[in-house]
């Protein structure tokens, strides 16, 4: 139809594509183009040692995505099972808190919590405590940021059971065995692979928690590797084999997860307790007590460290060093810009895909309409270090790989953000185009105008939201700054990682609080925004 | 400047729909009807009898599959919405809530909302025409029901388009603000002499302002005549039917 070709916003939509396509399509070219250069190498790559690599990669995931789901289905269930546990509400926020936490916070948290020089081993006693580098660190750090997700989706799920099947329990006078039998477990079965899948997805693919506690090859994953052979080996066929096997890997349990129909994003609402008409047995609410204070205290524990720690610093002579202050002032800077392209792809994508949706309401979806729906899922499949490797050989035969820093800490951290920004803005661009789309049409109020007089308004909000989010995503992001960042270009993750590895670890945990309140603080902004609704006419 | 083919029209065009189909992917549906000038047609028709597919086929909120649309004589049927010469007030969402009264009728001049002296004196106008003056700097959630789409009203009055498309616009206001609403656009089209093209489902209102009748059954226009004499009896037996069952 010659009126659907000329919305502006399919052509906004087409932009951001093309935009996603040659950051994504650049990388690969770097990576092919390398694996051809040196195909022996890359071949040469297979050996014994990247054998182990997959299985620990493939090994700490599995056992991480056990040690999280399965305590956080019996937290789950003790929370919802007592709708006025003390603190109830406020225990649902702190477990949301690990999710905005950068990871580099919380490696820190844990580090000064259970680390050889930690808080843990001055209570038990010098010497005798060993530390938790290696499998156990990851292992720790890993839970430490799953168990809460998992526990707030198995509730999520708990709160879906309707009333009326727990009037209908109370009333049949079923125990808490039978009850669960009957009621809470078929609820919490049908989530578990797809929670399950969720958190292995993330720790396949977490890239600073292996850097900073896995401590040696002995417990290396793919991502840890490729960063290792660009940057202190000097393989890049070596990177490449690796990058291509990280993205099958993904590719596959991506692939996995949408069959399980899982939410990838991996972000909860609040679930709202509601009213319950059972009764606890002593026994029971004692052990539920006590499941939920065990499960806070190992939530809170790394960040009241991380506070203490940080606190412990000298936090004046840090907020006086040049370094600080020109690495925070890049941070800032460059997760503002990724943050605005983030959201701006974001709002054409979801434009786009609305406009196009409208136009062929009766006809079937054209490829360029599935793109703009799914485009930006693909976007997980390929983690951050993954693009960046791919660009870092492409770039490194051009010129100075490290010049480029910056684009590139902007443009992989605003296209890693999309699904974000997407959670926040579609539904209400969807919404907002359901009431206006006719009235728009009528009265021809297209492009600009539409954007300044319809959209805008009516969107500022979820758009804030979305903004939040991605600013703090790439302020907290080491993945790509730690393959180009160079003293010239510094974030404050790759300052507080420089510490750490140098042994300044006061200064790092100075940094660590900085980096984690500022992170904290634009995600309780972007809940925030994000509650708050315009009362429509 | 905009809309010259509309505004070049004479007050009250009619409105053909000549062999038009049009499916959403089930049974067709076809109108071959024509529409008076300047004469309120009531469309009547039991539920998914295509009432609103019709109006949105002469809006151009739908492209015909086969056949034309002609306004005045001239064929729009692949013309966008805004180049018509038509107005169409909706059921709801007729305003935008985050614009003032005043922005909402004057984006009936304007889709940029760069008004002229004039346009703000007709913007004025049409608000005191409808009852709305001291309103106009109000957002649509302090009005009530019946206001809001007086809004609506007041927008078709600065639009001056020579075709008023009516879908259900008071159905979910109460049975003496709707008619009060009726009269107000019985004045206006005494008034303006545009054509009216009226969906509904209520007989009284059918009644007290159309003055044609199209009853739509099945996808197909059914019948056609006065209005009057498809009170008085003289409609066809699924007429009759629909009147009884509703009422």
């Amino acid at each position: 139809m010659q009126r659907a070709t000329s919305d502006p916003r399919i052509t906004a939509g087409i932009a951001a594509l093309a935009a996603i396509a040659l950051l994504i399509g650049g990388a690969f070219a770097g990576l092919l183009f390398e694996g051809v250069h040196d195909l022996s190498g890359a071949w040469a790559a297979f050996d014994p040692y990247l054998l182990r690599v997959v299985r620990f990669t493939l090994w700490q995931a599995a056992l991480s995505a056990l040690l999280s789901v399965v305590p956080a289905l019996f937290v789950a269930r003790a929370l919802s099972r007592h709708p006025r546990f003390p603190g109830r509400a406020f225990i649902l926020q702190l477990f949301a808190v690990p999710l905005a936490l950068p990871a580099i916070v919380a490696a820190l948290g844990i580090l000064a919590l259970y680390g050889r020089a930690g808080y843990f081993a001055g209570v038990i006693g010098g010497g005798s405590w060993p530390g938790i580098y290696g499998l156990s660190g990851i292992l720790v750090a890993h839970v430490f940021f799953n168990l809460p997700l998992a526990t707030r989706l198995f509730l999520e799920a708990l709160q879906t059971i309707p009333t009326d099947q727990w009037r209908l329990a109370s009333q049949l006078g079923m125990a808490a065995r039978s009850a669960f039998r009957l009621i809470e477990w078929p609820t919490l079965r049908a989530a578990l692979p797809g929670v399950a899948g969720l958190v292995f997805m993330l720790c396949i693919t977490s890239f600073t928690i292996i850097l900073t506690l896995g401590g040696g090859p002995a417990a290396t994953t793919l991502e840890v590797g490729i960063y290792q052979a660009l940057r202190f080996d000097f393989d890049p066929a070596r990177a490449v084999t690796l990058t291509l096997l990280q993205i099958a890997l993904t590719f596959i349990v991506m692939l996995a997860l949408t069959r399980l129909g899982a939410n990838v994003v991996g972000d909860t609402n609040l679930p709202v307790a509601q009213r319950r008409y059972l009764s606890v047995g002593g026994g029971e609410t004692w052990l539920n007590a006590m499941l939920i204070v065990l499960a806070l205290l190992f939530v809170v524990g790394p960040m009241a460290a991380t506070v203490m720690a940080g606190l412990g610093a000298d936090l004046d002579r840090l907020a006086g060093e040049a370094t600080v202050r020109q690495a925070t002032l890049t941070s800032v800077v460059l997760g503002f810009l990724s943050a605005l392209l983030s959201v701006m792809l974001s709002l054409a994508l979801t434009m786009a895909r609305r406009a196009l949706a409208l136009n062929s309401r009766a006809g079937r979806k054209t490829l360029l309409e599935h793109a703009a729906d799914t485009g930006a899922s693909f976007v997980l499949v390929v983690p951050p270090i993954v693009v960046g490797a791919g660009w870092f050989l492409l770039l490194r035969h051009v010129g100075d790989v490290f010049a480029i820093a910056p684009v590139m800490v902007v443009t992989v951290n605003a296209v890693m953000a999309m699904p974000f920004a997407l959670r926040a803005i579609r539904p209400a661009y969807d919404a907002a185009s359901e009431r206006h789309e006719r009235l728009c049409a009528q009265l021809g109020i297209v492009g600009w105008n539409r954007l300044m007089l319809v959209d805008w308004p009516s969107l500022r909000r979820p758009l804030a939201t979305a903004f939040a989010f991605a600013m703090a995503l790439s302020l907290g992001d080491l993945g790509v700054i730690a393959l180009f960042g160079s003293d010239s270009v510094q974030t404050l993750p790759y300052l507080l990682l420089a510490r750490m590895g140098s042994y300044r670890t006061e200064d790092a945990a100075g940094l660590a609080l900085l980096l984690g309140l500022v992170c904290l603080s634009l995600i309780v902004a972007a809940h925030w925004l994000g509650r708050e609704k315009l009362r429509d006419a | 400047m905009r809309d010259s083919a509309a505004s070049r029209l004479e007050k009250g065009a009619p409105v053909r729909l000549d062999k038009v189909s049009f499916s959403y992917g089930e049974a067709p549906l076809v109108f071959d009807v024509e529409f008076a000038a300047a004469k309120i047609t009531a469309i009547m028709g039991p539920s998914g009898s295509g009432k609103s597919t019709l109006l949105n086929l002469v809006a151009g909120f739908e492209t015909p599959q086969s056949g034309r649309v002609l306004i005045g004589g001239a064929d729009v049927s692949v013309e966008p919405p805004s180049m018509r010469p038509v107005s169409m007030v909706f059921q709801e969402n007729n305003l935008f809530a985050h614009l003032t009264v005043a922005q909402n009728v004057g984006l009936g001049r304007s889709p940029s909302l760069r008004l002229t002296e004039a346009d703000h004196a007709a913007i004025t106008e049409a608000l005191e025409r409808t009852g709305l003056a001291g309103k106009e700097k109000r957002l649509p959630r302090e009005l009530s029901g019946g206001e809001r789409q007086r809004v609506a009203l007041a927008r078709v009055l600065v639009r001056d388009r020579p075709v008023l498309l009516l879908d259900e616009p008071f159905a979910s206001l109460g049975p003496a603000l709707r008619d009060d609403m009726l009269d107000m656009v019985a004045a206006v089209h005494a008034e303006r002499g545009m054509t009216v093209l009226f969906v509904t489902h209520q007989p009284e209102d059918a009644r007290r302002i159309g003055q044609n009748m199209v009853f739509l059954d099945d996808g197909l226009v059914a019948a056609t005549g006065k209005a009057d004499d498809f009170f008085a009896g003289a409609g066809p037996e699924a007429f009759r039917r629909y009147i009884g069952a509703s009422t």
